[in-house]
């Protein structure tokens, strides 16, 4: 690395010198923060490999002497419903997702492509929804819920996200929106096509990148939310991965034999996907973040 | 979604009638009039939406604040009881907001701060920047719960890997972290801090870095500045606005801080994690007072669109927008 080959460079420049030193504390800064930042997570993959007595053991083991593979299948046999929290999870964040995908786009192609009286003023409300705090809202949605037998269902995690999915959304796709060529849909409309045609099969189809941010921003969000569950739902058997190792959290035991490494593989298990669908849509998730955060 | 292009709402109907309708649309010929239909109903689910989830929901919960409402029957006038209650009667509700006032005071500073370091670092170009950027990023996907759960484990005050390590170097009796009344406070900050450095924050700054133009620095070298120079008559006024931006976004994040605290401590040990969030989520969630917990929620909303105000009046104080 840089700090080498400074060591067996001959006589250099004071300029190169202080360059490559400069390199060479970089590096090293960065090093460290990397074990600051890699080792929890390296902890955490270790401690779901142990066993009982290793999770326990003091002075503390870092790596499990056998590791324990079975504990990610022991962790979906035990008496929480693991498995069926996953499964929840995932059946949210599907349905989650598509209706913001859906219906934030509609309600953008409507903002940025037609002229109609009060648009303004529905960009400004929009906007400036995002600066109240949820829980001025909540209070009224969880009566509103109850009143409609919605308690200890699924529907208020996702339903809520079919009528708009939410100002960052229609504000992401609006602010897409603009930057494409409104000759497109000219030409289109003069061949005839009508405006939900020039939406899905014209400039839809162009959306794909901003499309696929909004996908990972709102899989993200939805996968890792934790009040929404832990105010609507009761029983473990509707639980999400959120609330559901929470729960586990708080009570990490079965009939009074501890499962603290189990706990640590349900953790893993929370993060992968997340971790994984990151790494794959990189590209498109940091484009949207500094989209939001210049233009914003 | 069958929507039919030949199913416009008016199709021909009659001059007198279609001005009316294309007035009250802030439309002048009917092909206007036509598309302007059509962008409210591309925008109905939206509007839907804010009304049943937005406004709905805040003219419910303004009102709920001045009752005493249970889920349960129907909401109780009882004038401004329980704002009074808030503030003179409610012996949680001060040390609460100072707590959370602590927290966003630490976590600020550390956290926007810590970020604008770590993209200072990944912009000077070095190999590896994108594993880097990544690794640091990853913390700030954990799902909260979890983030919560493995800093209990690895602060663990007598098994945590952080204490063996901290005796290791021989300071024989480090702190109880989450589980101590001193330093729960502290390690919920340092939780989050390690959690939001390398996220978003460090990712918006990346992109303002990235939009310093490279003249300016030439410059600064020609007079003879070095790397401090450079970053503190370069970097940090063309960075002001992004500053700006993401110490708006860090203080609203902070005041509202919840999960971490709620997983990792119940708001304990002794209270010393009870936030204002967590002290609303109680009130209206635990002991069902709808009413006092609506109530809480506005004195939140009051606080924080005061600081948003504070903020964007004070900004042009430092904030240096170039060409504007």
């Amino acid at each position: 690395m840089t700090q080498d080959t400074l060591l067996q460079s001959g006589p250099v420049s004071p300029q190169r010198a202080m360059h490559l030193l400069n390199r060479g504390v970089t590096y090293l800064i960065i090093l460290v923060l990397c074990v600051l930042f890699g080792f929890p997570l390296f902890w955490t993959v270790m401690s779901s490999l142990k066993t009982i007595p290793e999770m326990f053991s003091f002075p503390p083991i870092l790596v499990p002497s056998i590791p324990q593979w079975t504990n990610y299948w022991t962790v979906l046999n035990i008496d929480y419903p693991v498995g069926q929290w996953f499964v929840n999870s995932v059946m949210i964040v599907i349905l989650t997702t598509l209706g913001t995908l859906i219906t934030a786009s509609l309600v953008a192609y409507s903002l940025a492509r037609f002229e109609y009286r009060g648009r303004d003023v529905l960009f400004m409300i929009t906007l400036s929804t995002m600066m109240l705090p949820a829980q001025v809202t909540l209070i009224p949605q969880f009566v509103l819920f109850y009143r409609l037998g919605w308690i200890n269902t699924h529907l208020p995690l996702w339903v809520p996200h079919w009528l708009g999915g939410g100002a960052f959304a229609i504000f992401l796709m609006r602010q897409f929106f603009l930057t494409l060529p409104r000759d497109l849909d000219e030409a289109a409309l003069i061949d005839g096509a009508g405006y939900f045609r020039i939406f899905w099969s014209i400039l839809m189809p162009l959306c794909k990148p901003v499309l696929a941010t909004l996908a990972i921003i709102t899989i993200i969000a939805s996968w890792s939310d934790f009040l929404g569950p832990l105010i609507y739902l009761n029983t473990p058997e509707k639980f999400t991965v959120s609330v559901g190792l929470q729960f586990f959290n708080a009570v990490p035991e079965v009939g009074g034999e501890p499962m603290q490494h189990l706990l640590m593989a349900a953790c893993v298990m929370s993060m992968v996907p997340i971790i994984l669908m990151f790494f794959f849509g990189q590209r498109f998730f940091v484009q949207g973040i500094v989209m939001s955060g210049i233009k914003g | 979604m069958a929507v039919a292009e030949t199913g416009a709402p008016v199709g021909g109907a009659p001059d007198s009638r279609a001005s009316l309708l294309s007035k009250l649309v802030g439309a002048q010929t009917p092909f206007q009039t036509k598309r302007a239909l059509w962008g409210y109903v591309y925008a109905a689910p939206w509007v839907l939406g804010l009304i049943i989830f937005w406004g709905g929901p805040i003219v419910a919960s303004f009102y709920f604040g001045f009752t005493e409402y249970a889920v349960i029957g129907s909401p109780k006038f009882t004038g401004l009881s329980n704002y009074i209650r808030a503030f003179s009667g409610d012996e949680l509700f001060w040390p609460s907001l100072g707590r959370t006032f602590t927290f966003a005071g630490m976590y600020i500073p550390f956290a926007v701060g810590g970020a604008l370091i770590l993209a200072v670092l990944l912009n000077q170009k070095l190999m590896g920047t994108t594993v880097f950027r990544t690794l640091f990023f990853v913390p700030h996907l954990i799902p909260a719960v979890a983030l919560a759960v493995l800093w209990t484990f690895l602060l663990a005050p007598r098994v945590g890997p952080v204490n063996e390590f901290l005796r290791g170097i021989g300071i024989s009796d480090p702190p109880g972290w989450l589980a101590s009344r001193d330093s729960a406070l502290a390690s919920v900050t340092m939780i989050n801090v390690w959690a939001a450095m390398g996220g978003n924050t460090m990712l918006i700054f990346l992109a303002g870095l990235q939009g310093v133009p490279q003249e300016l620095y030439d410059a600064a070298s020609i007079d003879g500045g070095g790397a401090w120079a450079k970053f503190r008559h370069v970097t940090l006024p063309m960075l002001t606005p992004t500053i700006f931006f993401n110490v708006v976004l860090a203080v609203i994040g902070a005041l509202k801080v919840f999960t971490t605290a709620w997983v990792a401590t119940q708001g304990g040990p002794s209270y010393a994690t009870w936030f204002f969030a967590l002290h609303i989520y109680f009130q209206a969630f635990q002991y069902f007072r709808l009413g006092y917990g609506s109530a809480l929620a506005w004195v939140l909303a009051a606080i924080l669109i005061f600081f948003t105000w504070v903020q964007v009046r004070y900004s042009r104080r430092w904030v240096h927008y170039e060409g504007g």
